[in-house]
């Protein structure tokens, strides 16, 4: 892939992306009482933290396995024994995800037989689930820690009972909690029972505490996890995922759960195919909120094409959202002339011609496995009229003098990011409106008489 | 602009009784908590401040590996060695060798600011994060030539001064020689180019970073530029980050007292100074724990003295540089300082005066830095406020208890791993500044010399010092106390405020500061009446949550 770059850089300059462990934190922290555990260096857990909390404004607790010199000589077993029992003494968890880091996995411990080995000594005592997934920071990005974390906790987790299914498993991908919240919202109004993993919509955007929280509350509980074998079908958001092994297709695998692999559904187009697949499974009909949710969509497409048409856009960040965002932009007639990524999955520019039926027409660029630096070399040469990404790019958007919408992870300069709505119709309104808005305001500002009627 | 102000608040009922609280049955309460061996040790880290004897207080474990599992504010020894010591230069280009993740997460985060313009060439590389980008590939089969190509790349394309590599985790395990890459890199490029070994499991936390970086610049950088600037009183001043603009500030006042700033390590800083920073007479130290090892070395190889001294909070200004003119003991020097000093005042005793009726007597906590946990309790002084406990993530026993402390200070395996450099004088650059007998006393016009007292004697007996708080201590203590404001770090800020309790980082400031010297105090009196006095915490409690029994009357009804 790295053939589609325009200069074959060797170092990485502002990285548009992070490290696997991340991803994988976050999906713990998303799971009811559940605790993240970075086996590695004490930095790993505090620099993710650090991020984490910055673009959530919440407490996330990530505990490590604190390697020594000695550790990374002799092996980290005995380290991520003691951490495992001193989370389970402070924390009393339901789960602890294990995740490993470059450090551990350079030297090779082998963490599925270490935690294999501490349940052994402890048997008998009523143990917190423990799942291990495998995040070498050197491979891959923090979207990759993400789903193998969600796989991994459904390969260990989820069982068949033989009840009678229902409910649908949801994997939304990596979303704002308040796109959780509304995928919730959607199935509570489909009537379907479900269950997403994860579900960091409380855990990572909650209220204020009247009392001390050991683990905040929410997130998808053991309990639910251990159903998903149940499911009547399983969702899965994600183009890009949709070509991986994912935690839908493992339960499809073991357990003969239909999987629906579908794109993030942020524009109508994508968000059709979700509704139209809700009901499908569920055999009930889009609830009439949505219907009008819908109408109101098309309705402000109708009034406000003429400020957006044929604007340009740099898009980037994962490639699932690069994805969604652009199927989205380029439905309402702004041509996503650059679509950016530092994931490296190989299928960027085939699934975005799939999305975008004029991509070769257009000139449309699409970039995998880059850093800001060639983001920034590229768009200079696009000259757009926007960015729309996460915070990160915001050094271009104020070299080049353009606005940067800023969505998605990270959001470190902006408040709310928790409650950014990216998805469905009602997600689509308004980033609808935002990015009308930003083009009018654009106009507005550049002209020299200061119309306030545009 | 009027802040907006609320009336009474739930901890004002509270802080009247704090004092009825027995520290000693708090501390046994948490540590009841714990697993026997786990308490045994973070008791040795908890600790009631008492003083001893004459010259000791009590001994506080500090500087030790945070235990497993145990969740700790504590970075590791490439944050401190690239995210702060050497982040905040801006003509240097700071490579991070490895996976991504490190390069990324230390990506401008501490708001540190620079003045390129001060600077001839101009350059700022700051706002850029440089990484190798390790692979799987460069794991197994090993990341030398990667890092050559990249050192190759960002010369080709920046043509910097200084190019410097940072070690990540992975890069000893797999073999690869930082150092001989770039000696190598050095000798073909023509330009300083060297390499720290600051992989992240070194050391027990940050501190370790700190002092490899304090190695790398004193072996590579300072001593390359031998030029004599013109200038009286010629000082570099240590430890300072130019977080929020505080260099600026301190900058600017040096100005106007006619004190020559040669080098500041490092904020608003440039390899430029550094090369040159061995000219300078005096070394000053704000940041003891992040910066003393190179005042250390540059007075064994150079012969420069060093004075602790501290520019949070008025008074500590004022002190600091009383110090300073009294060490150089030239009366046009203390004359000015002194008219300085009253020019500076007023302005600063009218906000003293505004802020304290609505500040006083109110508590603080902060549990930040290897300093900075003691210097801003001064600032909280001044506005009449008490800061109950304190405690820094990475210091060690003298910042604690003061340098006097340092012989008695056990050597562990994890401090043995970090080098400590023999220094010896320079045959043609030592040049004692001062009299023989003056640095062998280490004292000069009766100003102390190399002399660092800690946090501890300036903490009332009966408050806590804690060394490497954990979340849970932490939880308990402001449970406990409901301090008007807390202070610590952004992994810290979050679950403070879910208590209803404003939090404010003293590592990046939030988004606020200067803080430094005079109107960087009164900033500070300004910002924590704003935060503290603030009306969004009545919001908390809806109205039927204050008023119960309205409720339940509704629902008997």
């Amino acid at each position: 892939m790295k053939a589609q770059k325009n200069i074959e850089y060797k170092a990485t300059s502002n990285a548009c992306k992070l490290c696997s462990p991340l991803g994988a934190s976050l999906v713990f922290r998303g799971i009811e009482k559940s605790m993240p555990l970075l086996h590695g260096s004490q930095g790993c857990s505090t620099y993710i933290r650090r991020y984490l909390i910055s673009h959530f404004n919440e407490p996330v607790d990530i505990a490590s396995s604190n390697f020594t010199e000695e550790t990374t000589i002799f092996g980290g077993g005995a380290n991520l024994k003691i951490a495992v029992q001193n989370i389970i003494k402070q924390y009393d968890p339901e789960l602890i995800g294990v995740a490993t880091t470059c450090l551990s996995e350079t030297i090779g411990d082998d963490v599925p037989l270490i935690l294999r080995d501490y349940n052994k000594n402890d048997s008998g005592k009523l143990s917190p689930a423990i799942v291990s997934v495998s995040t070498p920071s050197y491979s891959g990005t923090h979207i990759d820690g993400f789903h193998g974390a969600v796989k991994a906790t459904v390969d260990t987790i989820a069982e068949k009972g033989n009840i009678e299914a229902k409910h649908v498993n949801i994997f939304p991908n990596m979303l704002s909690p308040e796109d959780l919240r509304h995928l919730k919202d959607i199935f509570f109004d489909f009537g379907a029972e479900h269950i997403m993993l994860p579900d960091y919509s409380q855990t990572l955007d909650g209220p204020l505490w009247s009392e001390y929280q050991k683990i905040p509350e929410g997130g998808t509980t053991v309990k639910q996890i251990a159903s998903m074998g149940d499911a009547a079908a399983s969702i899965e958001f994600g183009r890009i995922l949709a070509e991986e092994e994912s935690a839908g297709k493992l339960l499809k695998k073991k357990f003969q759960v239909p999987c629906y692999s579908l794109g993030i559904p942020i524009g109508v187009n994508e968000t059709d195919v979700f509704f139209n697949a809700l009901s499908t499974i569920t055999g009930k009909p889009v609830p009439e909120k949505y219907v009008q949710e819908r109408g109101r969509l098309i309705d402000a497409y109708a009034d406000g094409h003429k400020y957006v048409f044929e604007a340009r856009a740099v898009v980037y960040g994962e490639e699932d959202l690069v994805i969604g965002l652009a199927s989205f932009l380029s439905e309402i007639g702004i041509v996503p002339v650059l679509c950016a990524s530092g994931g490296e999955s190989g299928h960027l520019k085939n699934k975005l011609c799939q999305v975008i039926p004029d991509f070769e027409t257009r000139g449309i660029e699409a970039l995998e496995g880059v850093d800001f630096v060639d983001i920034g070399d590229a768009a200079k040469k696009l000259s757009p009229d926007f960015l729309i990404g996460s915070s990160k790019g915001y050094k271009i958007a104020r070299e080049i003098n353009k606005p940067l919408i800023r969505v998605g992870f990270p959001i470190h300069d902006r408040m709310g990011g928790a409650r950014i709505l990216h998805i469905g119709y009602k997600g689509t309104q308004q980033l609808f409106d935002t990015i009308s808005n930003i083009i009018i305001a654009s106009k507005q500002d550049a002209s020299s008489v200061g119309y306030t009627y545009m | 602009m009027e802040p907006m102000r609320k009336e009474t608040t739930e901890y004002e009922e509270k802080t009247d009784n704090w004092k009825d609280i027995d520290p000693k049955k708090v501390k046994q309460e948490i540590m009841e908590k714990y697993p026997p061996k786990v308490a045994r040790k973070r008791s040795k880290h908890f600790v009631i401040n008492k003083k001893v004897d004459d010259e000791n207080y009590t001994e506080i474990q500090a500087n030790v590996r945070t235990i497993p599992g145990i969740i700790s504010q504590r970075g590791c020894c490439y944050a401190g060695c690239k995210g702060v010591v050497m982040g905040p230069t801006r003509d240097i280009i700071n490579l991070t060798h490895g996976p991504i993740g490190c390069g990324f997460y230390s990506w401008l985060t501490r708001r540190n600011q620079t003045d390129p313009s001060t600077t001839p060439d101009g350059h700022n590389f700051m706002t850029y994060c440089f990484s190798t980008d390790m692979e799987e590939r460069e794991i197994i089969f090993g990341g030398e030539k990667k890092l050559k190509a990249a050192i190759q790349e960002a010369y080709d394309i920046f043509k910097p001064k200084m190019i410097s590599v940072f070690a990540t985790c992975p890069v000893g395990l797999i073999g690869d020689d930082i150092h001989s890459v770039t000696r190598e890199m050095e000798k073909k490029l023509g330009i300083t180019i060297f390499g720290f070994s600051c992989e992240g499991y070194k050391g027990v936390s940050q501190s370790a970073g700190h002092h490899v970086a304090n190695n790398g610049l004193f072996q590579h950088v300072i001593g390359l530029d031998d030029t004599v600037k013109e200038g009286d009183y010629k000082v570099n001043l240590l430890g300072e980050y130019n977080i929020g603009g505080d260099a600026f500030l301190i900058e600017d006042l040096f100005e106007r007292c006619g004190i020559t700033l040669i080098s500041t390590f490092s904020g608003n800083s440039s390899v430029d100074h550094f090369s040159n920073s061995h000219t300078a007479d005096l070394n000053l130290i704000m940041c003891h724990r992040s910066i003393n090892y190179v005042a250390d070395m540059m007075e064994q190889k150079y012969g420069i003295p060093w004075l602790k001294i501290n520019f949070l909070s008025a008074e500590a200004t004022s002190r600091s540089l009383r110090k300073i003119a009294e060490y150089y003991g030239d009366q046009k020097l203390i004359d000015r300082v002194e008219e300085v000093i009253a020019e500076e005042m007023p302005a600063v005793e009218k906000a003293q005066a505004e802020i304290r009726p609505r500040l006083e007597g109110k508590l603080a906590m902060m549990f930040v830095g290897g300093s900075r946990a003691h210097h801003y309790q001064e600032l909280f002084k001044e506005i009449g406020m008490i800061t109950i406990a304190a405690g820094y993530e990475f210091a060690h026993r003298d910042d604690y208890e003061g340098r006097h402390v340092l012989p008695k200070i056990k050597v562990d395996a994890d401090s043995r791993n970090i080098e400590e450099l023999d220094v010896q004088k320079d045959p043609e650059k030592y040049n004692p500044r001062i009299d023989k007998k003056e640095l062998e006393a280490e004292e000069r016009h009766g100003v102390r010399l190399k002399d660092y007292e800690g946090m501890m004697p300036d903490m009332e007996e009966g408050d806590y010092v804690i060394d490497d708080i954990s979340q849970y201590e932490t939880e308990k203590l402001i449970e406990t106390y409901k301090p008007a404001i807390f202070c610590a770090g952004i992994k810290e800020k979050y679950m403070i405020q879910k208590h209803g309790i404003p939090m404010k980082q003293l590592h990046s400031y939030d988004t606020g500061g200067p803080y430094a010297v005079y109107k960087g105090a009164v900033n500070f009196y300004y910002e924590m009446d704003r935060m503290i006095n603030s009306k969004v915490w009545d919001h908390i409690k809806a109205p039927w949550e204050k008023s119960p029994e309205l409720s339940a009357m509704y629902a008997y009804e």
